[in-house]
């Protein structure tokens, strides 16, 4: 498992690349693995506009009956998010910046689990498998 | 941080996005393209996206912002040579680039700046 | 530790009947696969299980008990794909608890070594059962996608304009691979016009419909322009019925007029060939 810091904008293009590495290791179609990088982006991209910083943690994965798969979490001390059902809404690019991509990186993975607390900060997993 | 260039042929500017982009440099480029087009009086931007693997929200929120901030100097963008596999995962995103015109490639992106279907 | 004992001296025991076991499990196995399986190749695969099962009872090592998980998983995997039903294969596994039983039935004193030989061959026995579906699983799904790849065509009809005649079912699955196949065609041949026809797809309901609105989205992201053609007249009222809106795209009742409209905006027509009286 990989850990990559989350401070400046390139730590985020840093994740991007080690995404894209594990995610062709694991055998992601070309396709699954834009996917994925994308969506990490955008996640690594939250963590450090609206976490105010934190980590990446990039895996690989293998399901019981064998497949190949990649999770991601990325973790964050900021101040959290008030109305998660909110954040999680279509309709989050409203183009001032305040969307926070959380809907759009969902649709881009196969599991997604969002834990957050006003005060405690957020923690976003993802995963994709191989086709 | 990575300074895009811009190429003026004729009336047209010139972006190609070479590398992948952070940030900082994406704003760079916004900013840059909108005093060239404010300066030149150039009427058309065409940015060539076909080396760029990933083009997240913020990218795509540049690419329709400058086609908005063209528009405002009387002038029209084309984004042309997005990869297959981005222009999936933009549409997954619920990304539809309103605003820019998109073409296959640069020759492409000329005749619709130049009028032509 | 007694458990542990016990299973050491049924892993001494079945060590010094090496081929006496060996050879009698081959012989139920052989006969339960029905001569579909060559007795030399049998013996072969069930002597590697016969000495990873007794290393793991003797607990030698550690990697023993890992090792023959993935050497069962193998076999299962490759009973599945010659056509064996999982029942053959788990009484193959099976079978070893006769052999030894056929040796031990007289010796009183080893019933609890056999006992907890028998408890572990049960337990190997279903897995081989549980790995044979995941094969299976994996082979249909395989066939699934191959299916999926050869019932998506694209076609070129014109200069610039490409068709995509979807038959069947419109779901996510097909709809990426359609997405894949339209884009990479359209770079490929470097059209401007995508005709996607529907004739032959049963029902179009809000999904199909989102599906469909997803795919033209994406190519005119690569500067395409897309025709919906096929619309039957039952499909046409469902999607208003269904208040399914398809805003700029254009909709055309046949594939013909779709390709009519495509070679209009690509600012073509087509006009009748005049023949020369004057044929010098």
């Amino acid at each position: 498992m990989a850990e990559l810091p989350i401070r400046s904008g390139d730590d985020v293009v840093r994740v991007r690349q080690q995404v894209r590495v594990t995610a062709a290791e694991n055998g992601l179609s070309l396709v699954d693995q834009t996917k994925l990088v994308t969506a990490a982006s955008e996640l690594a991209r939250n963590t450090l506009v609206h976490g105010g910083g934190g980590v990446a943690q990039v895996e690989a994965l293998r399901s019981p009956n064998g497949r190949a798969g990649v999770r991601l979490r990325f973790t964050d001390e900021g101040p959290g998010i008030a109305d998660i059902d909110l954040a999680l809404r279509d309709g989050w690019s409203s183009g001032t910046g305040l969307g926070l991509g959380l809907s759009g990186s969902r649709r881009l993975v196969d599991e997604f689990e969002l834990s957050s607390k006003p005060g405690e900060g957020t923690s976003v997993v993802v995963v994709k498998w191989s086709r | 941080m990575e300074q895009v260039p811009i190429v003026k042929i004729g009336q047209t500017l010139f972006v190609s996005i070479q590398v992948e982009l952070e940030d900082q440099s994406v704003l760079r480029l916004q900013e840059d393209l909108a005093d060239e087009l404010a300066t030149s009086g150039a009427r058309g931007v065409i940015i060539d996206i076909t080396a760029v693997e990933i083009v997240d929200s913020f990218i795509g929120r540049m690419l329709t912002m400058i086609g908005s901030i063209s528009r405002l100097f009387d002038a029209e963008t084309v984004i042309v040579g997005m990869r297959p596999a981005v222009a999936i995962t933009l549409t997954e995103l619920g990304l539809s680039l309103k605003g820019v015109r998109t073409a296959l490639n640069a020759e492409k992106g000329l005749e619709i700046l130049n009028g032509r279907p | 530790m007694e458990a542990d004992t016990t299973q050491a001296r049924m892993a001494s025991y079945l060590r010094d009947h090496h081929d006496k076991v060996i050879g009698r499990w081959s012989e139920l196995v052989v006969a339960g696969l029905r001569g579909r399986t060559s007795a030399e190749e049998v013996r072969h695969e069930l002597a590697d299980l016969y000495s990873l099962i007794v290393r793991v009872l003797s607990g030698a090592d550690d990697h023993a008990a890992g090792e023959l998980r993935a050497a069962l998983d193998e076999l299962s995997r490759a009973r599945a794909r010659d056509g064996f039903t999982p029942t053959e294969t788990a009484l193959e596994v099976f079978s070893l608890k006769e052999a030894v039983y056929e040796l031990v039935a007289d010796a009183a004193d080893l019933v609890p070594e056999f006992l907890s030989l028998s408890h572990m061959i049960d337990d190997l026995g279903l897995r081989t059962i549980e790995a044979y579906s995941a094969a299976r699983e994996q082979i249909i799904s395989d066939q699934a996608l191959a299916m999926l790849e050869l019932s998506t065509p694209v076609v070129r009809l014109w200069d610039g304009i490409i068709a995509v005649p979807l038959v069947g079912t419109l779901d996510s699955a097909r709809t990426q691979l359609v997405m894949e196949k339209l884009l990479e065609t359209l770079v490929a041949t470097g059209a401007d016009h995508a005709v996607i026809d529907i004739t032959g797809v049963p029902t179009v309901d809000t999904e199909v419909a989102q599906h469909l609105l997803k795919t033209v989205s994406a190519a005119r992201l690569l500067g395409a322009e897309c025709t919906i053609s096929g619309i039957r007249p039952q499909v046409a009222q469902t999607i208003v019925s269904l208040g399914i809106e398809f805003g700029d795209i254009a909709t055309k009742a046949t594939l013909a007029g779709a390709l009519a409209l495509a070679l209009q905006q690509a600012g073509l027509k087509v006009v009748p060939v005049l023949w020369s009286r004057c044929r010098s």
